[in-house]
């Protein structure tokens, strides 16, 4: 299969970013650093390439209740220019996608799903939901950026028609950037203030570059590398690591985005009937030496669970994962041991997210 | 990207500076740019022996580890500790401040069969 280019490759290319292959797209794995963009992001403000993801559009006057189908949380609760984290379950209550919901108006949502997962999640929701209503693969109209960092709102308003701390976090708007009509989203994936944009694809490196001039000396472009980093800090799931076809909400500890009490949805019978047999959970690292993917999790030399994800943190300045242990073993302040190639190191099970923005700068 | 032409290389991207019979070792600016931010340095203790082609210590980035392979035979003469703790330094300053280990050399004819500049710029190339 060829592999895909987003829109803004040329630019990344021009930024001398390091490009790596994800999820069948090149992308920019870093321009200056992982650690610098990420500091970028908590700090100032970092834009980010994600025109990767999907943008599915379904609409109709069934779309409410088709919507209400396929997804766990309560999509009702919706009112128009709001947006809704929630998962696609199968029926065994595993993940096909974890997922962003806009609602435009009662007959016209946005599914923004994982790249990983666009081709199958438009098939699967066509599978289950029929001709009830219309379906749009938007991907490819689109391009997708994320700008992050307590300056976004800064750096975002003089080019803006409006004034971008109007919007509530977890709401958007149509908008323009010097006339360029757009779709502003207070979301992200980072743990900071921040915006999605969606840009018409042949303004997109218009739109990333006005964006670029007005952070100036201010804003980094950041690439995959920090967002994995930043996700992380922030206990973010990502979809293939954290959730998958056999990994549910329960399990990953996003049981608040289900909605039990909604009528028949898919995966709910099982998710009610679920025994939770494993737990993710946050370990934060006491030695030198990064868990990664697959790293097998001890207590007392015996095996306990598997890391999911993990990395360096910059700020608490040592390693962190995300892992599943079995359930009896998932309590807060367990010790464990992780096997990283020929050592162990030791961990501890804490709180989630490692990382919490500072209240000074929660949202306007 | 920058290969000094007074020090020699080898194919595991290590570079060496002989100076008369001990040889300073660290990484070359391509190990640092394709390993990205470093965030761990496990080094040898000074005194003990390195062997060629083996591991002597293991150096870690945000998004891989790999170890580091001696160069050369011989006794390890001195240890870069200052760099356990500021490994950033590599990314920084490769042929500098991020020298790893001394070794004293234990068989000069070794060194004849290290890379020159060229030689490791065109291993390089062929590797792409």
């Amino acid at each position: 299969m060829e592999i895909k280019k987003t829109p803004l490759y040329r630019l990344h290319i021009e930024l001398g970013a390091k490009m790596v292959p994800f999820a069948g797209w090149e992308m920019p794995l870093s321009y200056s650093g992982i650690i610098k963009e990420h500091w970028a992001v908590r700090n100032r403000c970092g834009l980010f390439d994600v025109s990767h993801m999907g943008r599915i559009e379904i609409s109709g006057s069934k779309s409410l209740e088709a919507i209400q189908y396929i997804t766990t949380n309560d999509a009702s609760r919706l009112k128009d220019g709001q947006v809704q984290y929630t998962i696609l379950c199968n029926e065994d209550g595993g993940a096909i996608d974890d997922v962003t919901l806009y609602r435009s108006d009662e007959e016209q949502y946005l599914l923004c799903v994982n790249a990983s997962n666009r081709d199958k999640v438009y098939g699967w929701i066509r599978e289950k939901i029929g001709p009830s209503v219309d379906m749009t693969d938007l991907s490819d109209a689109f391009a997708q950026v994320a700008l992050q960092g307590p300056l976004s709102c800064e750096v975002l308003r003089p080019i803006t028609d409006m004034d971008p701390a109007g919007i509530e976090y977890y709401n958007f708007k149509e908008c323009a950037i010097r006339g360029v009509p757009i779709l502003l989203s207070r979301t992200g994936y980072t743990g900071e203030d921040g915006f999605e944009i969606y840009i018409p694809v042949d303004m997109a490196e218009t739109v990333w570059q006005t964006i670029t001039d007005s952070g100036a000396a201010d804003l980094f472009p950041a690439g995959l590398g920090a967002r994995d980093m930043l996700r992380l800090e922030k206990c973010y799931p990502l979809y293939g690591h954290e959730l998958d076809e056999k990994t549910g909400p329960l399990e990953a500890g996003l049981g608040r985005f289900v909605a039990m009490e909604k009528d028949g949805f898919i995966g709910k019978d099982a998710l009610r009937d679920r025994a939770v047999q494993k737990r993710l959970v946050a370990i934060e690292i006491s030695d030198n030496g990064i868990p990664r993917e697959r790293c097998r999790i001890l207590k007392d030399g015996v095996e306990i669970g598997s890391i999911t994800s993990g990395t360096f943190s910059p700020v608490l300045k040592k390693p962190i994962a995300l892992g599943y242990v079995e359930e009896r073993y998932s309590l807060l302040d367990t010790e464990v041991k992780i096997a990283i190639r020929k050592k162990t190191v030791n961990g501890r099970i804490v709180k989630k997210p490692f990382y919490k923005r500072p209240s000074t700068v929660q949202l306007a | 990207m920058d290969f000094p032409k007074d020090l020699k290389y080898t194919k595991e991207h290590e570079w060496i500076r002989v100076d008369s019979d001990i040889a300073v070792v660290g990484v070359t600016d391509y190990a640092q740019d394709s390993l990205g931010d470093i965030v761990y340095l496990e080094l040898p203790q000074e005194g003990g022996t390195v062997t060629k082609d083996e591991p002597f210590g293991v150096v870690e980035s945000v998004k891989a580890v790999s170890d580091l392979y001696s160069p050369l035979n011989g006794t390890v003469a001195e240890v870069n500790d200052a760099l356990i703790d500021n490994p950033e330094v590599i990314n920084e300053d490769p042929y500098g401040e991020a020298w790893m280990i001394k070794i004293e050399i234990e068989n000069r004819d070794e060194i004849g069969e290290l890379l020159s500049a060229e030689d490791y710029q065109k291993y390089l190339e062929e590797e792409k």
